[in-house]
C-alpha cells in the first residue's frame, strides 16, 4: 500500500475565522486524511460540534477521509456527552483517545482509530483493540523504531505515525497558559487565542525546552521524520500536526518526498525554514525525545 | 468492606513492616525492575523479601497489592506476565495493572486474581473504568490526581468498581500515564522505564550562580545559597516563560487531603493511597500513624471530624517543600 498523509487534529486554539480558513485551504492540500475536533480543552468553544460536522462535510466532499477525534482527558459529564455524540455521529470514523471512547465505539460496533494516548506499547494490547474494532492505530510518541518493528500488527490494522510537529507530551487538569497569566482555569479569558503555536518555555539559561498549550504540554522542538521516510517500513500513514504558518508548504514537502520528487538532500533548503523551532527525532532512535541526529542512519 | 481502606507504600521490607505495624490496611509494592512505576535503585522486592513481606502482612490480617503498572514493551511482555504469575503464586491480594494486554493475560491465566486499575491507566471517567470492568473484571480503580471532588463523586456514583484516591504525598501535576516529559528530556519515562526524572540522568553542580540541578543536561533549576535545592523532578523546576522565571508547571509541594476525609467517606471512596515508595521506613511509619488515627476518627464521628493541628504539623514535616495542597480536588488549584 502507498503511504498516505494525514493532517492531525488542530492542537491549538485559533480564532474561529482562522480555523475555517485553515481547513478551507486544507481541502486543496495533498493530504488523504483529516482529523477534526477539539483534543485539548473542553473550554475551547469557538467551534461547536455542529461547526466541526460542517467542516467534516466540506472536507469529505473534497475527497478527504474525515476522522473525528475525542478528548484525551475526560473530566466532566459534559465531556462525556460530547464524546457520546461523536461516537454516534453515524457518518465519520472516530479517533478514540481514551478508553471510555473505546468502550462506546466497541459497543456501537463502529470501526475506529486508536489514538496515541491509548498507550498501545505491545502486540497484545494492539490485538485486543483490533478485536474491539480498531482499524488504525497511532503508536505512543515515545515508541522507537526497534519496538515498532517488533510489534505484530494484526490483519486489517494500519499504522499511523506522528511524523511532523510539536509533540503533545503531557496533559493536566491544570491550565499552564492561564497559570502564566495568573488566571484561574475557570476564568482563563481564553489566553490560548494569543498563542497560535503555543507559549514557549525556556530553561533558566535561555534554552527552548517545552511549549505550553493550555492543559497540554508540548515539546519545544518540532519532531520531523522527513529525512527518515526510507526507514518507515510498515508505516501506512504519516501524521502531520497543524501549525499556524507554512502548513501548506510542509504538507507539499512530505507529498513530494513520498512521490519521489524530492530527496532528503533537498530538505535543508525546502523544509528547515518552515519549522517554527529546531527539529528533533530522538524518540524514533530510542534516545531522549528532544535529541536530533539529523541524517538518516541504520 | 469498610470504606477508606488505608493503603501505604512499601519500597522495602522494613517499610512494609513499618506500614503494617502502624496501621495500614494494605501495602503496595513492586519488584526490583522496570515492571513497576518506582524503578529506583536500592528499592523494591526480590523473591525472598516479597515472600517474607506477604507472610508478614497476612499474619496480621493486612493486604499486599503488587504494582505491575508500567507498559510492557512490544515483544517483551513475557517478563510482566511472569511477574503476574509470581504475584498469584505467592498469594498477593491483588495486582495493580495499567496495560490492557497484560490484564487480558491475568484474567485468562489467573481468573481468581483480583485486578486493580493503576493510576497509570489514566482512567478519569466512569466510561473508561467500566471498559476495564466489562473486559477484565477489575475490582478497583485508582484515579489520576486531576478530578475535582464533585467529579470524583460523579465517577463513584456511576460505577460499581471500588475507587481508590491519592490522599497524601508527592503530587503529579500531569495525568499519570499520559506524561512523556521525562523521556523527552532523558529517554526514560514512567510508562516505559518505571521512573520519572531517573537518578542516572540527574546531575548536581555548585556554580558561581548557585547550585544547579540538571536532567540529562537540561537545567531544571538553580538555587541561591539560602534556598534548599530539591530533586530535579522535571515538572517542579523553575523555567522562563515570556521573560518571567517561576514554577511554570508546579511548585514542589505535597498533596494532603486529610481535611477532605468526611466528604470522601460520605461519597463512598473505598481506599486512600499514600504516595512514597521511594521514601524511608521512618516516613512510612510517621505518615501511616497519622492517617490511621485520622481515618479511625472520621469513621467514629464523620460530622464532628476536624484534622488535629498535631497531625497536620507532623505531615507538613515530611512534605516535599514543607508545603501542602489539596491539588485538583480543590478547583481553583487548576
Amino acid at each position: 500500500m502507498e503511504m498516505k498523509l494525514a493532517l492531525g487534529p488542530l492542537l491549538y486554539y485559533w480564532p474561529r475565522e482562522d480555523t475555517f480558513a485553515f481547513y478551507e485551504a486544507a481541502a486543496t492540500w495533498p493530504v488523504d486524511i483529516i482529523y477534526l475536533g477539539e483534543t485539548v480543552c473542553s473550554r475551547r468553544h469557538l467551534l461547536r460540534l455542529s461547526d466541526w460536522l460542517a467542516l467534516a462535510a466540506r472536507l469529505a466532499e473534497a475527497g478527504k477521509e474525515v476522522v473525528l477525534s475525542t478528548l484525551p482527558l475526560i473530566e466532566s459529564e459534559s465531556d462525556l456527552k460530547l464524546m457520546r455524540k461523536l461516537v454516534r455521529n453515524g457518518q465519520y470514523r472516530v479517533e478514540a483517545n481514551d478508553y471510555g471512547a473505546v468502550r462506546l465505539l466497541a459497543e456501537a460496533g463502529a470501526p475506529f482509530v486508536a489514538g496515541p494516548t491509548l498507550n498501545v506499547y505491545n502486540s497484545e494490547t494492539l490485538a485486543l483493540l483490533r478485536g474491539l474494532g480498531a482499524v488504525r492505530w497511532v503508536p505512543p510518541l515515545e515508541m522507537d523504531r526497534g519496538l515498532l518493528a517488533a510489534m505484530r500488527v494484526p490483519a486489517g490494522m494500519h499504522t499511523e505515525l506522528f511524523a511532523y510537529g510539536r509533540m503533545p507530551l503531557a496533559y493536566s487538569a491544570r491550565c499552564f497558559t492561564a497559570r502564566h497569566y495568573n488566571l484561574q482555569k475557570d476564568d482563563c479569558q481564553f489566553k490560548c487565542l494569543d498563542h497560535p503555536d503555543g507559549l514557549g518555555l525556556r530553561t533558566r539559561e535561555g534554552e527552548p525546552f517545552l511549549t505550553l498549550n493550555g492543559i497540554q504540554t508540548q515539546s519545544g522542538r518540532v519532531l520531523s521524520l522527513a529525512h527518515r521516510l526510507a526507514e518507515l517500513a510498515g508505516v501506512d500513514v504519516l501524521r502531520l500536526s497543524p501549525q499556524s504558518r507554512h502548513m501548506a508548504r510542509v504538507v507539499a514537502v512530505f507529498r513530494e518526498l513520498l512521490d519521489g520528487a524530492l530527496t532528503p538532500a533537498d530538505l535543508p533548503s525546502r523544509l528547515d525554514r518552515l519549522l517554527p523551532a529546531s527539529p528533533c527525532d530522538g524518540y524514533w532512535l530510542g534516545q531522549a525525545g528532544m535529541a536530533f541526529q539529523g541524517t538518516a542512519t541504520r | 468492606m469498610n470504606p477508606l481502606h488505608l493503603i501505604c507504600p512499601a519500597g522495602s521490607l522494613p517499610a512494609l513492616k513499618a506500614a503494617v505495624d502502624h496501621g495500614a490496611d494494605g501495602v503496595y509494592l513492586g519488584l526490583r525492575d522496570d515492571t513497576n512505576a518506582r524503578n529506583f535503585s536500592g528499592l523494591n522486592f526480590d523473591d525472598r523479601t516479597l515472600a517474607e513481606g506477604i507472610r508478614y502482612a497476612h499474619a496480621r490480617g493486612r493486604q499486599v497489592l503488587m504494582a505491575l503498572n508500567t507498559y510492557p514493551q512490544a515483544d517483551r511482555i513475557e517478563r510482566w506476565q511472569r511477574a503476574v504469575d509470581k504475584a498469584a503464586e505467592l498469594g498477593a491480594d491483588a495486582v495493580i495493572l495499567a496495560d490492557a494486554g497484560l490484564m487480558a493475560y491475568a484474567v485468562k491465566t489467573h481468573p481468581e486474581l483480583r485486578l486493580h486499575l493503576s493510576v497509570q491507566g489514566s482512567a478519569t471517567s466512569y466510561e473508561a473504568i467500566e471498559f476495564y470492568r466489562e473486559r477484565f473484571g477489575i475490582r478497583r480503580a485508582v484515579l489520576p490526581r486531576v478530578l475535582s471532588l464533585a467529579q470524583v463523586e460523579n465517577v463513584v456514583r456511576n460505577t460499581r468498581v471500588e475507587i481508590e484516591l491519592f490522599g497524601f504525598g508527592g503530587l503529579c501535576v500531569m495525568v499519570e500515564g499520559r506524561c512523556l516529559l521525562s523521556s523527552y528530556a532523558c529517554g526514560d519515562s514512567p510508562n516505559t522505564f518505571g521512573a520519572c526524572s531517573p537518578g542516572h540522568a540527574v546531575r548536581w553542580r555548585q556554580t558561581p550562580q548557585g547550585m544547579e540541578t540538571r536532567l540529562n543536561g537540561v537545567l531544571i533549576d538553580r538555587y541561591a545559597d539560602d534556598e534548599k535545592a530539591g530533586y530535579p523532578t522535571l515538572c517542579k523546576g523553575r523555567f522562563e516563560v515570556q521573560g518571567e522565571t517561576y514554577y511554570a508547571l508546579e511548585e514542589p509541594t505535597s498533596l494532603n487531603t486529610l481535611e477532605l476525609l468526611p466528604q470522601l467517606l460520605k461519597m463512598g471512596i473505598s481506599a486512600i493511597k499514600i504516595e512514597g515508595r521511594q521514601r524511608s521506613p521512618a516516613y512510612v511509619a510517621q505518615v501511616t500513624r497519622v492517617w490511621r488515627q485520622a481515618i479511625d476518627a472520621v469513621r467514629r464521628d464523620p460530622d464532628g471530624f476536624a484534622p488535629l493541628p498535631a497531625w497536620m504539623a507532623e505531615l507538613d514535616k515530611v512534605s516535599e517543600g514543607a508545603m501542602h495542597t489539596l491539588g485538583a480536588y480543590y478547583r481553583p488549584w487548576k
